[in-house]
């Protein structure tokens, strides 16, 4: 117990790693994966083909591999980072983004087509169409599959301490190296400030859910 | 100059007289059905016209494709002079002077009243908020439902509903009015209500596509009755003459099964 109280700066610090991390990434999941799902349900069959194979390819394949790629392999092909932050960054966000394409897409498909018919007969053109009248319901349909995506991210993010980033998951690393005596109290603690992240985050999903439900 | 000539010389003829939809040998195949069956319709400004026919006569498919919700298989649509282009910016504008009345309403569930008739106006003709405020509070008005402008659609009635939708339609200024069954999803009390309005709105000259199976309203409103089975037009006719005097075995027989019950 004593470990933690000690310790608090460093859980302290990568608390707030985390939750940069975690903020980030989910940001930039949240607009690239919504911009697959608009690709996906576009016209243009390319659009659709590239969403398709985006959204299969990286859904069903180990976020490890995001990472390694993140880290390893585009350094190689020239692209290069100042830290590994960035990697991760990269990794965490198109991975999700995959996750929340496909729940965006599957709110798009629960939208009555109705709807899309109407606003086109009002002579909006397919892109207003989709970002006045089709996502902004979709999106409120998918609130509780984003959560928990969103909160799957937070963890994902613990990856990221085995690339080298100093996060709370690579504090926990350092400080059960440390008080090799305390190691279950070390991760105590680092369970406690992902709990932090999480547990609210799954509130706040229960009250914007209420908030903002359609009816029909 | 030769190009401009051409595309006058094509606007010339593709339409015949004044009229400010056709169709010209329209046909469409949902699979190994055909569904409309070389249609050739035309209305003129300012006309009233209703399209009737048993389900599954192909009345709602022509309906949606004139603003082409429907795409048509071959054949040509134009409205006032000019042929529906491909989907698009263009198709977009044309859209926007064809009106549209869905059976089920189709109101955007996550906008108010007011907001779901100054949407377009707003978004697609770029009219301040102020003005679209101004011109949809007196739409709501006319058809009835101004004190309901703060509320959101799921808060009305059917018949209230399908009301916001006209005004919505009315709202784009619209050269045409299409309406599809607007009054088959209403509980019998609230079709009068959709009704008044669409009849007023007759009187006021706007030019009505309406398919519909109040035979009352196209007695009361219609110019012109047509009157459509297995995909094909059988019968254009006034109401009178129809009603008093079909001349198809197939008009016959679906007016007869009206009055029996």
């Amino acid at each position: 117990m004593d470990v933690i109280i000690e310790s608090l700066p460093q859980y302290w610090d990568g608390f707030l790693r985390t939750l940069f991390l975690a903020v980030v990434s989910g940001i930039i999941a949240l607009v690239v994966g919504t911009l697959l799902a608009a690709a996906r349900v576009s016209p243009v069959a390319a659009l659709r083909g590239f969403s398709m194979a985006y959204v299969e390819v990286v859904r069903n394949t180990p976020l490890t591999i995001a990472f390694f790629f993140a880290a390893i392999v585009l350094p190689r092909l020239g692209v290069t980072f100042q830290q590994f932050e960035i990697a991760a960054i990269i990794a965490l966000s198109a991975y999700t983004a995959a996750f929340i394409a496909e729940a965006v897409r599957s709110g798009v498909n629960s939208v009555p087509v109705g709807q899309a018919e109407a606003a086109r007969s009002i002579g909006m053109t397919f892109g207003q169409v989709l970002s006045l009248i089709i996502l902004p319901q979709a999106l409120r349909t998918v609130i509780p599959p984003m959560i928990n995506i969103l909160i799957a991210l937070v963890k994902n993010s613990s990856v990221a301490g085995a690339f080298f980033v100093l996060e709370l998951f690579g504090y926990g690393k350092q400080l059960a190296n440390d008080h090799g005596d305390a190691v279950m109290w070390v991760l105590a603690g680092v369970a406690f400030f992902y709990l932090l992240i999480t547990v609210p985050l799954g509130y706040i999903a229960h009250q914007v859910e209420r908030k903002v439900a359609i009816a029909r | 100059m030769w190009q401009m000539f051409a595309r006058f010389v094509v606007m010339t003829t593709q339409v015949p007289g004044d009229a400010l939809v056709s169709l010209n040998a329209v046909n469409k195949h949902y699979g190994q059905l055909h569904v409309l069956k070389d249609i050739n319709f035309q209305v003129r400004k300012g006309e009233v016209v209703v399209v009737i026919g048993p389900s599954g006569s192909g009345k709602s498919t022509l309906c949606r494709a004139i603003n082409r919700l429907e795409t048509i298989d071959d054949g040509e649509i134009s409205i006032d002079g000019k042929l529906l282009p491909e989907e698009g910016k263009e198709l977009a504008h044309l859209r926007a002077d064809v009106g549209m009345v869905f059976q089920s309403f189709n109101l955007f569930a996550h906008k108010t009243i007011l907001e779901n008739v100054t949407l377009g106006p707003i978004k697609v003709k770029g009219m301040s908020k102020a003005e679209a405020d101004k011109d949809a509070m007196a739409l709501l008005e006319r058809v009835g439902v101004g004190h309901q402008a703060p509320k959101l659609p799921a808060q009305l009635s059917g018949g209230q509903q399908q009301r916001v939708a006209i005004a919505r339609a009315l709202a784009m200024k619209p050269k045409v009015m299409l309406f599809d069954e607007p009054t088959s999803a209403l509980d019998p009390e609230m079709i009068s209500e959709v009704l008044d309005v669409m009849i007023q709105l007759a009187k006021e000259g706007m030019t009505m596509i309406v398919v519909t199976h109040e035979m009352g309203f196209a007695r009361k409103a219609a110019d012109r009755v047509v009157f459509m089975a297995d995909g094909q037009i059988v019968e254009d006719a006034t109401p009178e003459e129809f009603f008093t005097n079909p001349q198809s075995s197939r008009a016959k027989d679906f007016l007869s099964k009206l009055l029996t019950h």
